[in-house]
């Protein structure tokens, strides 16, 4: 199951070259179709108790070097997997609909990339996980690069300079998770299952967890490095750019749950604030820029900064509640990027600029777009019933319990996100309607892609605990690294003192009680359970 | 204990067949015409296969001392030998439609690159000061002609030159380094008696030491290790692309492999005091290796400097000294053989399809009408800088698990930041094949490349008299350069998704060391 949901993006894309140009627009989209189809059983019959991973692949890939070809998938993917399947379908349905050049390159190009986000969420082992991480990269930089427009080339180098400086380090700290922790876990492992239960000595965490940091940092973007972001957003094509802004900001964040926090949760507490204040800075720059820019792009990248500020927040408050608020935040922030980036490519069709002074008046005669629009509005600023409030509700409750100072500073960041929200839609829908600006409704073409991605905005607005109540087992159990003695190591059941734990957070049972509920022992052969000669 | 030499014939049949097989090449092109290329092609690929096909059967076979102790075939010198042979394998087809080929004639050519081969099997396998000193030579000599080989074209007469003198020195320097060694080792030439000879007590004594740096600095100008490596992009860029290629990657294939056998067995007892000067040495390669290709605009010359880059990732797991190490070193060289063929193959169609010899403008636009050929040089860009998907990404992985396991991290983070810097000039490649328009001018195809080729500005016969036109040098499409092009790049992806076969082949490497050095 996860191995076809891995795999079909890249090999539809594989086949796309044996196809006539003029068909393969669609059998790409019906690639993305069937991965979506996929992703939404997958959803259907997940079982989230307990937080362990279901579905799990194990097979031998690289022995000699420790590497294991490992996919799960529990509370904290499975929505992450399914939203990249949703706008990737509406990525390459787009594209479809608009016949790009070199069509064959362009969509084996977008199979590859989901080929590889969808490794990130997916996979198990650290080694894995930053192979897919990288990989990203190669593919969106043809996108942009070959398909973009304005000054792509220099948009696209800077953009790969900048993400790669921080994930080649995070290869280097992956490494050296694996290699110096390799006495106590029996033979160099990547398996995030065991190197979770052996964290490293204090010092070694800290460094490596920079170099962590330092990767997802600049993919989210937050401030200080986001210096690729709207350069990458000028040139980017717009159904690479709902990807961009969507999902691979999204992988950063998963990143910082999946496997900073468990595996190295001393360096975690210890630069906690740091973090804090990071994702503090960048909702206070993003919002402020997001209110001055005048480009439609420009002020999404910077609103994207600012929400990708709240999510960091929920994740670094350490606690429960913020946890369970940023994976629901991420879904959310992707789902209301993406029809905001099809917004605006309608809107610069119909008025020929991106800039928000030279338009207007919109909804005249487009009361249908208009409608969409103001309900992703809405959303974009966490209106009260939508699921982006309860998302920043749930960040904000967890900062409180942590931070207050912080969480008081932050809540600035949702009145400032109703103001250049607001902004944004009155200064395209409403006011006169500017000379030679062409008031269109939505046609039809457009509206079977748009529709859908703001239905399930509203549905999930009526309805968000679909995402918290399947988030909250594996969010406790990511978060449970962060106990003292968390796993009671060698088969001790774990002491544990209660005001250690993050709050809201009970620590996990001994590895045999994990084992026996299916977890990672049985299948890896490592791990304490195994040490302590517990028959897998 | 009085030796009699024992002649093991089964290890020493590779170099049999090689020696054989220079000499049927070399006879062959004396008495056919200039125009048997097809000939002598087929009989030089015929001499590396059955070199080839006698390796492998080695690898399977215990490790031999040769020659009385002078060569040792163990698994290392296998391994470095097949990845030796296999490129001058994909160097063959390159030279069909070379000019310099042409022009020098293909029975020479192809007897001195068979020699050069048979150089560098001999050093893989050396054991010995005399025969590291021969063989060396052996490997050298017949580069340096084949450098020169394209005689009218003045920048290759240059490089051929300039690799002479320097290569010279190189080799004056190692030599002079092995007389301290031999004197300070009192009088031993074997690798293991210089260690036995060495011992603890004179690990740090002053004139082993300056034996010591001599000799790595002889070695450091063969593998074009920074600060010794200025003559790199000057000859690669001169001589004849194929040999370019071959240069490129088999003269360091074979380098490391006896630069990794002498220091790891016969220097190994003052192993504290190299090792911290070569990982330094190691650092300044890959900073200088990469900031140097920053700004090239000649392919060759980009390669030649990112050579330089790939030289001090390498260096990094031979100066570990350890198995994983070594494992690491013999698999970057092998997905380095394959990555790089497929590159400057593509650079040589290009030179003979278009105006603009191996200048970037080459390549640009080449993305819409040669697929093909634009797909092999962008994974090859990519694997070059280490990207995932590719065996230079499993590379790079390994060297660095190596360097973190052997207590180095900090050149692990130098090999990721060389990496980082690298991608800013591999990139550019890969955006002249696809983002850029091609070029106004039109590219000279088939048979109109006499006129147009060599770089522009630079004087240069066109065409002798007498020369058929069915002689000449033609752009014309190759299949079997296009086959070799494609075979190295899938190859190339093929071990970057399931590398496991490639790594059981270099563990070999780590075993013949490690069994050389023994329970001792």
């Amino acid at each position: 199951m996860l191995v076809a949901i891995f795999a079909i993006p890249v090999a539809v894309g594989l086949i796309g070259f044996l196809l006539p140009a003029r068909i393969v627009g669609w059998w790409a989209t019906l690639g993305a179709l069937a991965s979506l189809a996929l992703a939404v059983v997958l959803v259907a019959g997940f079982d989230a108790t307990g937080g362990v991973l279901r579905d799990v692949v194990d097979e031998s890939w690289i022995p000699q070097l420790g590497v294991r070809f490992q996919l799960g998938v529990d509370g904290l993917s499975v929505f992450l997997v399914l939203l990249t399947s949703l706008l990737w379908a509406a990525a390459v349905l787009w594209s479809a609909l608009q016949a790009p050049d070199r069509p064959r390159n362009y969509f084996f190009m977008l199979g590859l990339a989901q080929t590889a986000t969808l490794g990130c969420f997916l996979a198990q082992d650290l080694l894995l996980f930053v192979l897919c991480f990288d990989l990203m990269l190669v593919p969106l930089y043809f996108l942009v690069g070959a398909w973009g427009t304005g000054d792509r080339i220099r948009a696209t180098i800077k953009m790969i300079v900048y993400t790669l400086v921080g994930s080649l380090l995070m290869l280097v700290g992956a490494i050296a998770t694996a290699v110096l922790s390799a006495d106590a876990t029996g033979g160099i492992t990547f398996s995030l299952e065991v190197l979770r239960r052996f964290p490293l000595a204090d010092g070694t965490q800290y460094w490596i967890f920079c170099f962590f940091a330092a990767a997802f940092l600049v993919k989210m973007p937050a401030v200080v490095v986001h210096g690729w972001v709207v350069d990458a957003y000028r040139s980017c094509p717009l159904p690479v750019l709902i990807l961009l802004g969507g999902v691979l900001s999204k992988v950063a964040a998963y990143g910082f749950l999946r496997i900073v926090i468990p595996v190295f949760p001393d360096a975690s507490i210890h630069f906690q604030e740091l973090l804090l204040i990071i994702g503090l800075a960048s909702i206070l720059y993003g919002s402020a820029m997001a209110f001055t820019r005048t480009g439609l792009r420009d002020i999404v990248a910077f609103s994207s900064i600012a929400q990708m500020g709240f999510i960091t927040l929920g994740i670094f408050s350490l606690s429960g509640a913020g946890g369970d608020g940023s994976v629901l935040q991420m879904v959310n922030h992707a789902l209301v990027v993406a029809p905001i980036f099809l917004i605006i490519a309608l809107l610069a069709e119909r008025t020929g600029t991106e800039d928000i002074r030279a338009m207007g008046g919109m909804a005249k005669r487009a009361p249908v777009l208009a409608a969409l629009f103001i309900v992703v509005t809405m959303a974009l600023l966490a209106i009260p019933g939508s699921a982006n409030f309860v998302g920043e509700l749930f960040i904000l409750k967890g900062v409180f319990e942590t931070k207050v100072a912080i969480a008081l500073i932050a809540s600035s960041g949702i009145a400032f996100a109703a103001f250049y929200a607001l902004r944004m839609y009155q200064r395209t829908m409403h006011n006169p309607l500017p000379e030679g600006a062409d008031s269109r409704e939505l046609t039809l073409r457009e509206g079977v892609v748009l529709v859908p991605l703001v239905a399930c905005i509203v549905a999930l607005a009526l309805y968000p605990g679909l995402i918290t109540t399947r988030g909250q087992d594996s969010v406790d159990r990511s978060l449970a690294s962060l106990c003292e003695d968390p796993y009671g190591i060698a088969g001790e059941p774990a002491a544990v003192v209660e005001a250690d734990c993050p709050p809201g957070i009970e620590p996990e049972p001994a590895p045999e009680a994990v084992a026996g509920r299916g977890g990672f022992d049985a299948w890896t052969g490592y791990g304490p359970a195994a040490a302590a000669g517990v028959a897998p | 204990m009085i030796e009699t030499p024992a002649i093991d014939y089964g290890a020493l049949s590779p170099i049999i067949a090689l020696v054989a097989g220079i000499c049927v090449v070399l006879l062959v092109g004396l008495i056919g015409p200039r125009g048997r290329r097809g000939l002598s092609s087929a009989l030089t690929l015929a001499t590396l296969a059955a070199a080839a096909g006698l390796l492998v059967w080695q690898l399977g076979e215990p490790d031999a001392d040769l020659v009385a102790g002078a060569l040792r075939s163990d698994g290392l010198s296998i391994t470095i030998g097949l990845i030796v042979v296999a490129a001058a394998a994909l160097v063959v087809p390159l030279q069909l439609r070379d000019p310099a080929a042409e022009e020098a004639g293909f029975g020479e050519t192809h007897t001195l690159l068979l020699g050069s081969v048979l150089g560098m099997l001999l050093l893989a396998e050396a054991q010995n000061l005399i025969s590291f000193f021969v063989a060396l030579e052996l490997l050298s000599i017949p580069l340096y002609v084949l450098c020169g080989s394209h005689r009218s074209r003045s920048r290759s007469l240059e490089s051929g030159l300039k690799y002479l003198i320097v290569g010279s020195i190189g080799s004056a320097t190692l030599l002079y380094g092995s007389a301290f060694i031999y004197g300070g080792s009192g009088g031993a030439t074997d690798f293991t008696a210089i260690a036995q000879g060495i011992g603890a007590d004179l690990a740090d004594d002053p004139l082993v030491l300056i034996g010591i740096a001599l000799v790595a600095v002889g070695l450091a100008f063969k593998v074009s290790i920074a600060p010794f490596h200025q003559w790199t992009p000057d000859v690669y860029e001169g001589a004849p692309t194929p040999i370019t290629a071959f240069m490129a990657v088999a003269t360091k294939a074979a380098a490391f492999a006896v630069f990794a056998r002498f220091f790891i067995t016969a220097l190994g007892p003052s192993a504290d005091q190299w090792q911290p000067a070569l990982a330094a040495l190691a650092a300044v390669t890959i900073v200088v290796g990469n900031v140097g290709a920053l700004g090239q605009d000649s392919l060759k010359r980009l390669l030649g400097y990112s050579g330089v880059a790939q030289a001090g990732y390498m260096l990094t797991g031979l100066l570990l000294g350890t198995v994983k190490g070594i494992d690491a070193l013999v698999f970057y060289l092998a997905a380095y053989m394959l990555i790089n063929m497929a590159a400057f193959a593509v650079i040589a169609v290009r030179e003979r399809e278009t105006a603009y010899g191996d200048d970037i403008t080459a390549v640009q636009g080449i993305g819409k009408d040669r697929p093909a050929l634009a797909w092999s040089l962008t994974i090859s860009m990519l694997a070059l800088a280490g990207l995932p998907g590719t065996a230079g990404f499993i590379g790079k992985l390994f060297l660095i698990e190596a360097a973190v396991a052997g207590n180095y991290t900090w050149l692990g983070v130098f090999i990721v930041v060389g990496s980082m810097i690298s991608l800013v000039y591999y990139l550019r490649v890969v955006a002249a094949i696809w983002m850029r328009p091609a070029p106004r001018l039109a590219p000279a195809m088939a048979g109109a490349s006499t006129e147009a080729a060599g770089e522009p500005g630079l004087p240069r016969r066109t065409g002798e008299p007498g020369r058929t036109p069915s002689g000449a040098p033609s752009g014309g499409r190759c299949w079997l350069v296009l086959g070799a092009i494609l075979a190295a790049t899938a190859a190339t992806v093929a071990f970057g998704i399931v590398p496991s076969p490639l790594i059981d082949f270099s563990a070999h490497a780590g075993e013949g060391l490690a069994s050389m050095l023994g329970p001792g």
